[in-house]
């Protein structure tokens, strides 16, 4: 048997496969403790990162993770786990690229397979216009250090032959903006494993804990209610992205969030055939190949704002009709799942990260529908400004005040429909 | 399929349908600090529950109309 702090290895897999018993579970469950240091709320790849890195990088282990569901219920275990940099801003671009660098040291820092798998990402253009922003982020890239580049039809269809390339069709590629390091990852591994490696440092995580009202006394917080009690705390971090108004709400910031639904479908696992993460904006879609063969299809929000996790006919009748109008070849297939999340949604899709006219209430929301990929440098910055109680470089441009001040971070170029 | 009560044609499928969202009174452009001036571009309410809102019934009428709808499950009444 593997004790809970045992590691996970090979040898341990194989000695417990022999045995045939019972994993021990990966993280406890405890009694709400009436205070914490810290109160993360929602478990989700950012509540979770938070407060592992708290306690790893700056030894803050009193802390207390909260979610109304289960862990990873939320976007985090909904999302198409596509990573990637190449954004369009000089901010955006860094960001994004620290936390891949995290991603790619993961699995060894968390012992746990995280399955990132780095094949290469292409956004297609179909017209002048996102060909001409394509040469643009490429530059933006190229300067930041990473790895960018316009690529030609041809160039495409070597990397991915079943793409129609010809100039028959209604949108026909003009070429695509190819980055070679983005790629996908098993976005459920990534929620356990920080849940375990937390759990191993002594952050307590409650699931099944609801957030009701937070406690503001003269500006400054001072705990949150949940359905199992009170619990007092200097420290309230809002990680609950899709539900982060009423959490913000409860506080009383304001935040220029609006929840939109964004779905997802799966088909059936075939033979390996995709090599790359293919992303179409003009045809409001993207697919990629799991390691299981699974085709995952996106596309953009659903078109009104809503809290609703139900997925619609629309949905996949468009998606269909726009895959196939890239891949024809993948008419015969079926999709076995479709499903939908919640996106916080900002006018600059950029993120919403750091402090609040109420003291001790931070903000880790408006991860619209590309957060999961900044879940490790969010934890890492998010837990540096709560440590240090000042704002670390790297997400100064993503304040709340920013909105007040007309300094918007627009990313909208790049992150509308390739998530 | 969600249905839309449009006052004009009844009800009809929200595909038919553009969002147009929350109603926000502008404030005075002539007098507007530029603070107050984006809180009117930026903030929301996105609540959860009943909201009055507004929407255009693009392959319809082609009118702008209020309606009331439960933001969590899209269920949708004509506004009084
Ligand atoms: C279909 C889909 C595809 C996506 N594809 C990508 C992609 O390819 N790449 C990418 O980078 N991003 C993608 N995203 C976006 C990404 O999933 C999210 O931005 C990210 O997961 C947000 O993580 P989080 O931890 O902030 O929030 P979540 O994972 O949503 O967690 C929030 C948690 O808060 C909890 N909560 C809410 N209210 C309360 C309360 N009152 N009390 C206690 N707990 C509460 C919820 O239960 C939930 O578990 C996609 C999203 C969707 C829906
Ligand atoms: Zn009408």
């Amino acid at each position: 048997m593997i004790d809970r702090n045992g590691k996970y290895s090979a040898i341990s897999l194989i000695t417990h496969g022999l045995r045939k018993s019972e994993w021990p579970r990966a993280w406890r469950a405890h009694d709400l403790r009436k205070s914490y240091d810290v109160v993360v709320i929602g478990g989700g790849v950012h509540g979770l990162a938070t407060a592992y890195y708290l306690a790893k990088n700056h030894g803050i282990t009193n802390v207390a993770v909260l979610d109304k569901g289960y862990l990873g219920g939320g976007g985090s275990g909904r999302n198409t786990a596509i990573l990637r940099s190449n954004y369009l801003t000089p901010e955006g671009v860094r960001f994004y690229d620290r936390s891949l660098e995290l991603y790619r040291h993961l699995a060894a820092d968390l012992n746990f397979n995280v399955m990132f798998s780095r094949r290469g990402h292409l956004t297609l253009a179909h017209n002048d216009g996102s060909l001409r922003t394509m040469r643009w982020r490429a530059e933006v890239n190229k300067l930041q250090g990473i790895d960018s580049q316009v690529i030609d039809p041809a160039q495409v269809k070597e990397l991915v032959p079943h793409l129609d390339t010809s100039d028959e069709t209604r949108y026909p590629i003009l070429g695509a903006l190819y980055h070679p390091p983005g790629g996908i990852i098993r976005h459920d591994a990534v929620v356990w494993g920080y849940a375990r490696a937390a759990d191993r440092l002594g952050v307590h995580l409650h699931q099944k804990t609801e957030v009701t009202g937070i406690d503001v006394v003269n500006e400054r917080v001072t705990g949150v209610r949940t359905n199992r009690g009170a619990i007092s705390a200097p420290i309230v971090v809002n990680c609950t992205a899709g539900w982060s108004t009423l959490i913000s709400d409860m506080a009383g910031v304001r935040t220029p969030v609006q929840t939109f639904p964004l779905q997802a479908a799966v088909t059936e696992p075939v033979r390996p055939f995709l090599h790359a993460v293919v992303v179409s904006g003009t045809l409001h879609v993207y697919v990629s190949q799991t390691d299981r063969g699974e085709l995952v299809f996106g596309a953009s929000v659903d078109p009104f704002q809503s809290y609703s996790m139900r997925g619609s006919l629309e949905f996949v009748e468009g998606l269909a009709a726009h895959v196939l109008e890239l891949m024809p070849g993948l008419s015969q297939m079926r999709l076995l799942r479709q499903w939908a999340g919640l996106c916080d949604m900002t006018p600059d899709y950029s993120p919403i990260m750091g402090t609040t006219p109420v003291e001790g209430f931070y903000l880790d929301v408006g991860w619209g529908t590309y957060g999961f990929k900044a879940g490790p440098v969010s934890g890492e910055s998010m837990a540096q400004a709560i440590a240090t109680r000042s704002t670390p470089e790297i997400i100064s441009a993503f304040g709340l005040d920013r909105f007040a001040e007309g300094e918007l971070v627009g990313e909208k170029g790049a992150a509308a429909v390739g998530h | 399929m969600i249905e839309l009560p449009c006052p004009w044609c009844g009800p009809r499928g929200v595909s038919e349908f553009r969002y147009v969202g929350e109603g926000a009174t502008r404030p005075d452009p002539a007098t507007a600090t530029p603070q107050e001036w984006r809180a009117y571009l930026y903030l929301h309410e996105n609540a959860r529950g009943w909201v009055r809102e507004n929407w255009y019934h693009t392959a319809g009428c082609r009118r702008f109309f209020k309606l009331e709808r439960e933001t969590e499950s899209n269920e949708t009444r004509a506004a009084t």
